[in-house]
């Protein structure tokens, strides 16, 4: 289950919103699954004005390196150095000790244009059953 | 079978593997002391010790000329050996790059052959045979269209479209030439969504490379058209002659409306790659892009053959001119072949593989269920499902003696099986790994567990890819040795 009070894109990122317009970002638990292992990290520095829905980092699994995308457009204020040094925490605890950037937004309505929970529990049920058919 | 031992494992002090003749010269001193940081520990062997554990590592060994190798993408097929043969010549194997031009009319003329057959095989106008590898001729082909539109006065155009079915050093050789990339997705059919090239082609785009066939072995039926928006809105066409191995002698970049396209000798032309050799990867253009090829080319005029740089060259790519002893082989294959035979093989490969597709599609996914080209792309979603995956049967195809297809690539195709068979096998091969990858989905049904844990049959069972990706570690130390800390007799047979 996806938690609740997150935003969540169609890339498979998740925002979650903190008080003073900031808000910590991750990839979810249907991402990392895909991804398998995850064993390098390129995240954006301190400081990066980052843009909705382009590019800000790179995430390496043992199958392939993917984009990682800003869910909002912001400034960068702080990367966990923890995911950094043991990736590993991203496959174990994505919405939690593998959380990746926190940023500042710089449009709060931008969270508007993305997925609540529920839609996203919907929208990965569906890429699911595409999977499997 | 196990081979868990390195030299060090076995040597002890005063064991001596060769005899040194009398010294004959006065001894110099050694350097002095801080120049002489620490002991040198060298293995302390005896010579048969050294020639068993060398020739145990050799049977180790897995390639074409052991087994069928269906490496997606790849094109690891036979190497005929008369092109060895050939390359040994005294005339190609012994001349020096530096020894007069004049003294080597035949090794120019050889170029110059080379040089026009990949034109005629192309459909395009000049040849440049510098590029040493197949990445290094993309590398050329987008700084060529980089200097093309920069000689137009053209600087506006800072992006390169790259289709999402490309092959991955498309995007990365666009960004090395700093170009913006930006991907065009496919369309359900595994061909090129028209519509978003239409909306992303603008003024800003300097060139579309396509992969032709595309990574998931399909001839795009729309190549025409897409040529056709892209000229007219003032972009180029690169292509990636990689997959040329199933067009031979039956479409030529050229006609389609290409401007250039690397072409990747070790490949289609047959010459040992990946770890058997080097590559040699061509670029073949228009006319119009002719002046910037890069240098250098062999010319003919009326006293023989020159080496010579176009007017507008993007310059060298390497110090000499390129590798020599792959276009001999190339030349030669060519040449063995004709133009009749050349064809056939294209014919074979993509028989071949469309002979594994049909006869693995009731048994594997098939995203695309359409007629491919040289290679077939299997999803292992069904097996996945089942909590298979497709690194397990992978690995699997291991134990039943055969190196497993390219996996999870193309990232377009989830849990991808891309699999190339060449034209060089036949077909009790084809039906043998037929019948293995059978057995492998009756397994995914009946025994997964045999799956989750192969390779069994293996000199190495299963590797840690995630600790070997975290914990990179490439430099042996005293001490550090295999893992079980104990050295094992070198007895390699079981």
């Amino acid at each position: 289950m996806n938690p609740k009070g997150y935003k969540y894109t169609q890339e498979h990122e998740w925002i979650c919103p903190e008080p003073g317009n900031t808000g910590k970002v991750g990839i979810t638990d249907y991402a990392q699954s895909e991804l398998g292992d995850v064993v390098f990290l390129d995240l954006p520095s301190p400081g990066t004005q980052v843009e909705q829905l382009k590019k800000m980092g790179e995430i390496e699994s043992v199958k392939a390196v993917s984009d990682l995308f800003a869910p909002v457009s912001g400034r960068v204020l702080e990367i966990n150095q923890a995911a950094i040094d043991e990736p590993g925490l991203v496959n174990q605890d994505p919405y939690g000790d593998g959380w990746l950037v926190r940023l500042e937004l710089s449009n709060t309505s931008e969270l508007d244009a993305l997925m609540d929970s529920d839609k996203y529990d919907e929208f990965v049920a569906r890429l699911s059953e595409e999977e499997s058919e | 079978m196990s081979h868990h031992y390195l030299l060090p494992d076995i040597s002890r002090p005063g064991k001596i593997g060769c005899t040194l003749p009398q010294l004959d010269v006065p001894p110099s001193e050694l350097p002095s002391e801080e120049l002489l940081r620490q002991e040198l520990d060298l293995p302390e062997v005896s010579q048969v010790e050294v020639v068993r554990y060398f020739t145990a590592l050799s049977k180790l060994n897995y390639g074409v000329d052991t087994g069928f190798y269906p490496l997606g993408s790849c094109t690891m097929k036979y190497n005929p050996r008369v092109h060895e043969d050939i390359a040994q010549l005294p005339g190609f194997a012994s001349i020096h790059p530096y020894q007069p031009v004049e003294s080597v009319p035949g090794a120019l003329r050889l170029i110059f052959e080379l040089q026009e057959y990949l034109a005629e095989i192309t459909g395009m106008n000049a040849t440049s045979l510098a590029p040493m590898a197949g990445a290094q001729g993309e590398l050329a082909s987008i700084l060529l269209i980089k200097a093309y539109h920069h000689a137009r006065g053209n600087k506006l155009r800072k992006k390169i479209l790259v289709p999402d079915s490309s092959h991955g050093t498309n995007p990365a050789t666009a960004a090395m030439c700093g170009f913006e990339v930006d991907a065009v997705s496919s369309n359900n059919e595994g061909d090129i969504d028209l519509n978003s090239l239409e909306s992303m082609m603008n003024e800003e785009v300097a060139a579309v490379t396509l992969t032709i066939p595309n990574t998931l072995g399909l001839f795009d039926p729309q190549i025409a058209e897409i040529c056709r928006l892209v000229h007219e809105r003032g972009g180029l066409l690169c292509g990636d002659g990689a997959n040329l191995n199933s067009l031979l002698g039956k479409v030529k970049f050229g006609d389609l409306g290409i401007d250039c396209v690397q072409v990747n000798l070790h490949k289609t032309f047959s010459t040992p790659h990946g770890g058997g050799g080097p590559g040699s990867g061509p670029i073949c253009v228009k006319a119009n892009l002719a002046d910037f090829l890069p240098s250098p080319l062999v010319t003919k005029n009326d006293s023989g053959y020159i080496f010579t740089t176009p007017p507008k060259s993007i310059g060298r790519l390497g110090a000499s001119y390129g590798n020599f002893g792959v276009m001999v082989k190339a030349y030669a294959y060519i040449r063995t072949l004709g133009a009749e035979g050349l064809k056939e093989v294209s014919e074979n490969a993509v028989l071949n593989a469309n002979y594994l597709k049909e006869k693995l599609k009731a048994y594997y996914h098939l995203p695309y269920d359409r007629i491919c080209m040289h290679e077939v792309v299997f999803s292992g979603k069904k097996q996945k499902a089942k909590g298979v995956n497709t690194l397990d049967i992978a690995k699997r195809l291991l134990d039943y003696g055969f190196h497993p297809p390219t996996i999870y690539f193309p990232l377009v195709v989830s849990e991808a099986l891309m699999t190339e068979p060449t034209e060089t096998e036949s077909k009790e091969t084809l039906d043998a790994y037929i019948d293995a990858m059978k057995q492998i989905a009756r397994e995914a049904d009946e025994n997964p567990e045999i799956l989750h844990t192969a390779p069994h049959n293996t000199p190495v069972r299963r590797l840690d890819e995630v600790r070997a990706a975290r914990q990179l570690d490439l430099r042996w130390r005293i001490g550090n040795q295999n893992e079980a800390g104990s050295f094992q007799p070198p007895v390699t047979e079981s």
